[in-house]
């Protein structure tokens, strides 16, 4: 049982890689990797945000949207997958807010260390795309909160290899018109590149 | 407002502001859906409808939201509007939209919607912010488009599914670049893109962090006046 929760683990934060074998997150991932501090602050909320919403929306998902998930109410036949969009943004916008609301009264440390992060989670598709594919591999609950983990730690770590590479590259010369956004994108690449090579491992 | 300056809003986001090469937006879907042309397309007309129309209704009703709970209200109705997306594309096209997965769910967090919607249609009037986002909505496809024509000729040998380049394995000469194929490679075309945009654009080119010295001379020891 435990094997199979950590195999899970490993294929999340490696070979499915949800920053660089999905490509999610990329407009928070290019836009605040500039230096390690901030890109660690992010990684650690989106970390926690998907901890809580994907299995969150795993319970939703399975006790009321599936189809005849209903059965318990006494209406076998219904269907309410097609709200199933509006329903996980709608739990990851209020599990945002209240993750804001609880740290800004009990652990105030944290909430001015995370700062602006919080609610700019809320339209990171990291998250949304993480439940998203939690709904589409069909998890039960306990290896859902294990996925939430796992997506989080991947794409928190990317994000700071990403700042640490950033960092050591305002040193160097790059031609103009590649400055800044232009060589972060080849570096992504790259990167992204390596991450492939654990797409041939399978546990 | 003049016809003129209704011009100016449609076609500044083209090439000048471009939301994926100059505001960071709505980059990931940009590397996902563009290893083949017709799936490029169809996402292409997805956003740009959900962008002009999300900007519309917005700004209809921007007087009437109260701004703590923003995010949400402008959530809701962008994710009510990929809803119907979705749906539509289930119904009428579904081959496609099994090829587009998540994607298509995700337009709601794409970065353009939302930053659009904060950044123009909260604060002008309905029509120009209808104007906006489809302006944005192109730019996005015009780079969207240029990736996935890249790299569906170069990697695959065709356009839309139709045999452009004769591939070497069914007897042609083209030996297919299969390196294209793979999602990573949209990154390095991205790259160099915004590398050519900025070429062009010099005034978007970013300032260096820190400037190179030039070389450190050696002290010159022949003019040294020896204190001996």
């Amino acid at each position: 049982m435990f094997e199979h929760y950590l195999s899970i683990f490993i294929t999340t934060v490696f070979i499915e890689n949800i920053a660089l074998s999905v490509f999610l997150g990329m407009c928070t991932f290019i836009a605040i990797s500039k230096k390690i501090d901030a890109a660690f602050g992010l990684g650690i909320a989106v970390i926690v945000v998907c901890l809580i919403t994907v299995p969150l929306n795993n319970l939703i998902y399975n006790s009321i949207l599936k189809e005849g998930a209903l059965a318990w109410a006494g209406l076998p036949e219904a269907n309410l997958e097609f709200v199933g969009l509006i329903s996980y943004i709608g739990v990851i916008a209020a599990a945002v807010q209240i993750l804001e609301m609880f740290l800004d009264r009990f652990v105030p440390a944290l909430y001015n260390a995370l700062g602006v992060f919080l609610p700019l989670i809320t339209v990171n598709c990291a998250i949304l795309g993480a439940s998203l594919f939690m709904i589409e591999k069909d998890l039960k609950f306990g290896e859902s909160v294990v996925y939430g983990l796992g997506a989080g730690v991947g794409w928190a770590m990317a994000i700071v290899v990403l700042a640490g590479i950033r960092e050591k590259l305002k040193y160097s010369d790059i031609p103009d018109g590649l400055q800044g956004l232009g060589v972060t994108f080849l570096i992504v690449g790259l990167m992204s590149f390596g991450f492939m090579s654990f797409g041939g491992i399978s546990l | 407002m003049t016809v003129k300056q209704y011009k100016e809003i449609l076609a500044k986001p083209l090439l000048e502001e471009n939301p994926i090469t100059l505001q960071i937006l709505g980059i990931c879907s940009a590397l996902a859906v563009t290893s083949n042309l017709s799936v490029t397309l169809v996402m292409c007309v997805a956003l740009t409808s959900v962008v002009s129309f999300s900007n519309l209704f917005i700004s209809i009703i921007r007087n009437y939201i109260p701004s703590s709970v923003r995010i949400i209200v402008q959530m809701t109705i962008i994710a009510s509007l990929v809803i119907v997306v979705d749906e539509l594309l289930k119904a009428y096209d579904y081959e496609t939209s099994k090829k587009l997965s998540v994607f298509v769910g995700l337009i709601i967090t794409n970065c353009i919607v939302m930053g659009r919607a904060e950044a123009f249609a909260m604060k002008e009037k309905p029509f120009v912010s209808f104007l906006d986002g489809l302006g944005n909505g192109l730019g996005y496809s015009i780079i969207l488009i240029a990736v996935a024509v890249v790299r569906e000729l170069f990697g695959a040998g065709t356009l839309m599914g139709y045999e452009i380049l004769p591939l070497v394995s069914n007897g042609g000469w083209y030996p297919a670049n299969n390196l294209l194929l793979l999602p990573p490679s949209s990154f390095i075309l991205i790259g160099l893109m915004i590398w050519g945009i900025r070429a062009y654009k010099t005034d978007q080119i970013e300032p260096n962090e820190y400037k190179l010295s030039g070389h450190a001379t050696a002290p010159d020891l022949s003019k040294r006046e020896l204190n001996v």
